[in-house]
């Protein structure tokens, strides 16, 4: 899997009722790929940001964003290529620390500047933020461990400063 | 009525429709929406009462590609609403401008599987251009300057705009609101900005391409119909002599009696005009989509051409052939614009040489006409020989409406259409039963012009209570049935494709009995069954102005479309006319 096939696109939208059912709708009947999704307000309550990352395998980038462009409520589209992005991820994850294992489990939390947001003597819950491929190599990292839930964000992005 | 002064919503509905313009509504009403029937009693616009949601729909569309002006239909929650989504995908595929008025349940009942609600935004989503669902009555105005002006600008489209009863019911403190006259200063449309104007560089780009060509051809699209851009191509088309087809969807955009015209490409296109395309160098795409049923198996269509595609609508360019010149923007600006950079590249002295094109073009258009087979004595009627009377019978400005399959293809391949908007059918999404209601939305816009549905049986069990509507209403359209006893276009498949095992597509010869049915739905009613009735029948139709007519041809079933190129194949495999099968060795 290629890192490139993801590419981030960055929506304002209209802050409307039904907004992101238009916009997930577009993309489920136009066959394109959501690898991820984020909704957030911005700084202006009339308007809300969509930011999600799709596979540019499973559709010409061209097509979704002008179709996205065709929906009246999408007011402004960027679209960020991997290169040209600095882009983060949020996860949290509760994971068994037993006792024998707690010593170890501590120093990978303390080597990926992971937060410990919860511990109690059978687990510990963690917050980590990082590029979305980082989420993915701590995840394998503690998976010996037993994970025992885990949420992630779906990614978001800003253009790179030069 | 000045501003400020306090309305109900319902009253500013019926009023916003005034204002913008709306002579006729095609509606049907029921609980979600009466507040609205009750003003609409003292408004100057037209109410049509269908008998069908769905003949409302089509209506509105008939009448907007009639007249240019959008279309409105109105209509009731729940069922009203499902009853009218067939039209609005319609629409949407044709790029038709019209507005929809749909009741839903008072606002507060939203979400409550209250009764006769359903979720008329949600479900139309996906084949509106945009809908609104109004939540306060001040916003009406608003709202419905925004949908006309979202239906009738850049690609046009359907708009709906959902209307909680609270919000227009006078006896509900909700719907009182202070009127105001919408206009473009209050639209709040932040997102919606269409792009009329070509790029210069790229109309020159394209201009030297044109100059340049050996082998160009026009292919046009509704496009340009909808950009009203018929004189702006003719003026091309014969300044730099360039042969044209027109789609389906853009019959009479160019007149078939000129030389230049090849006629319809496609799927069931003529020769000529499908193998101009193929053998192309250069595609200059003017307002069409590319298709499948113009482009047959994507790989092989038109490998040796280069494309200019001018579109209006950017997300078409590139969608599904590269362009070497995408120009988005307004035909008709584009087209002008084109005009003016050929002139200043030195005018039409300049291009390359295409004698030879045109003497090979005129070739396929000698040994490829269109054809078939006059009935034998005692045979039933031909169709096309039916469509070539009717033809012959009318003047040249006759709206025709047609349905979906055979009789369709067979009125696009024979009538000879000479001037813009006198054809109107459903072309993208092929929806049987379009062309009764779509004739008598045509006629409710055009009352001037003599307006003909051309039929099928299947379509005609589909719809054909509109004549009710037109009779009542005193809408005297003309119906030409073309009662082949069958499924014709399906059974045509099944003949080609499925080795002439004929699955569920015999529909009866005498059931229904079409001329008691039309007479009881108060129409006069004539049925034709041999060759030297037919044209006395169509004119003794066109005598009868004081209600609608139906016409019974009674034709012959196995009659077949062709040219056709079967569905998977490219057009260079196109099947022509039995009886010219034998001259396309050494063509192709
Ligand atoms: C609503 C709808 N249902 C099914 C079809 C599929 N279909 C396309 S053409 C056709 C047959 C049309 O029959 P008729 O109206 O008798 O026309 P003919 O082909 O015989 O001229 C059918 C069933 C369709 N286009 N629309
Ligand atoms: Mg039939």
């Amino acid at each position: 899997m290629s890192a490139d096939r993801f590419h981030t696109i960055v929506t304002t939208v209209e802050n409307k009722p039904g907004v992101l059912a238009r916009v997930a709708g577009l993309f489920s009947r136009r066959g394109f790929n959501i690898e991820s999704l984020a909704v957030a307000p911005t700084d202006d309550d009339k308007f809300s940001r969509i930011t999600f990352t799709v596979d540019v395998e499973s559709a010409p980038l061209e097509q979704v964003v002008k179709q996205l462009n065709k929906l009246i409520n999408v007011v402004e589209i960027r679209e960020l290529a991997p290169s040209d992005a600095v882009s983060r991820e949020l996860m949290l994850i509760t994971v068994s620390a037993d006792a024998g294992h707690r010593k170890e489990l501590m120093e990978i939390i303390e080597d990926w500047r992971a937060f410990v947001l919860a511990d109690n003597s059978d687990q510990i819950m963690l917050s980590f933020s990082a590029r979305t491929a980082r989420l993915d190599e701590f995840e394998e990292c503690l998976r010996p461990f037993g994970i025992a839930e885990i949420q992630r964000t779906g990614r978001v992005a800003l253009p790179s400063l030069d | 009525m000045s501003d400020n002064q306090q309305i109900s919503g319902g009253e500013a509905l019926v009023k916003s429709l005034e204002h913008e313009g709306v002579d006729v509504i095609f509606g049907y009403p029921g609980g979600a929406i009466l507040p609205v029937y009750d003003p609409i009693i003292d408004s100057s616009i037209r109410h049509i009462l269908v008998r069908h949601e769905q003949g409302a729909g089509h209506m509105a569309e008939g009448y907007a590609h009639a007249t240019g002006e959008p279309g409105v239909a109105m209509v009731t929650s729940g069922p009203g609403a499902t009853n009218i989504v067939t039209p609005l995908a319609d629409a949407f595929l044709d790029s038709v401008p019209m507005v929809c008025i749909t009741g839903q349940v008072p606002y507060a009942a939203i979400g409550t599987d209250a009764f006769q609600e359903c979720d008329t935004t949600g479900i139309t989503m996906a084949v509106t251009k945009h809908n609104f669902l109004v939540t306060e009555a001040q916003d009406i105005p608003r709202i419905i300057h925004e949908a006309f002006h979202i239906a009738t600008t850049g690609r046009p489209g359907p708009v709906l705009v959902d209307i909680p009863k609270d919000i227009v019911d006078p006896t509900n403190a909700r719907s009182a609101m202070n009127w105001y006259t919408a206009t473009d200063a209050d639209m709040e449309l932040p997102g919606y900005h269409p792009v009329a104007e070509g790029d210069r560089e790229l109309i020159r780009q394209a201009a030297e391409m044109i100059r340049d060509a050996e082998r160009p051809v026009l292919y046009v699209g509704g496009g340009i119909l909808k950009a009203r851009a018929a004189d702006a191509l003719r003026e091309l088309a014969e300044m730099v002599q360039i042969p044209v087809v027109t789609t389906l969807m853009a019959r009479g955009a160019f007149p078939d009696s000129h030389e230049l015209n090849l006629g319809m490409p496609g799927m069931h296109g003529n020769y000529s005009a499908v193998t101009s395309m193929q053998k192309s160098d250069l595609l200059i795409s003017l307002g069409a989509r590319f298709d499948d049923r113009v482009t047959g198996k994507l790989d092989g269509f038109a490998p040796d051409a280069k494309i200019i595609h001018v579109d209006i609508d950017p997300a078409e360019l590139d969608k599904v052939r590269r362009a070497n010149v995408g120009i988005q923007g307004d035909c008709r600006l584009v087209i002008e614009g084109i005009i003016t950079a050929m002139r200043e590249l030195g005018g039409t002295e300049v291009q390359a040489d295409r004698s030879v094109w045109r003497s090979t073009v005129s070739g396929w258009q000698e040994k490829f006409p269109l054809t078939y087979e006059q009935s034998a004595p005692g045979e039933k009627l031909k169709p096309q020989y039916v469509i070539e009377q009717l033809r012959d019978g009318n003047p040249s400005d006759t709206i025709v409406a047609s349905g979906v399959g055979q009789h369709q293809m067979y009125t696009s391949q024979w009538w000879e259409f000479d001037h813009p908007y006198t054809w109107i059918n459903s072309g993208g999404l092929g929806t049987m039963g379009f062309s009764i209601p779509a004739a008598i939305g045509a006629k409710a816009g055009m009352p001037d012009r003599r307006v003909w549905a051309v039929d099928g049986d299947g379509c005609f069990q589909m719809t054909a209570q509109e004549l009710v509507t037109a009779s009542v209403e005193n809408i005297p359209i003309k119906v030409a049935l073309l009662n082949n006893s069958y499924l014709g276009m399906v059974r045509q498949w099944q003949e080609m494709f499925y080795e002439e095992r004929y699955s569920e597509v015999y529909l009866q010869e005498r059931v229904p009995d079409y001329i008691k049915w039309a007479e009881a739905m108060g129409c006069a009613a004539i049925r034709v069954e041999a060759p030297e009735e037919v044209s006395p029948a169509i004119e003794k139709a066109n005598e009868i102005n004081d209600r609608p007519v139906v016409v019974e041809f009674v034709t012959d079933a196995r009659e077949n479309v062709f040219p056709m190129v079967p569905s998977g194949a490219t057009n260079s495999e196109l099947v022509v006319d039995p009886t010219q099968q034998h001259l396309l060795e050494g063509e192709q």
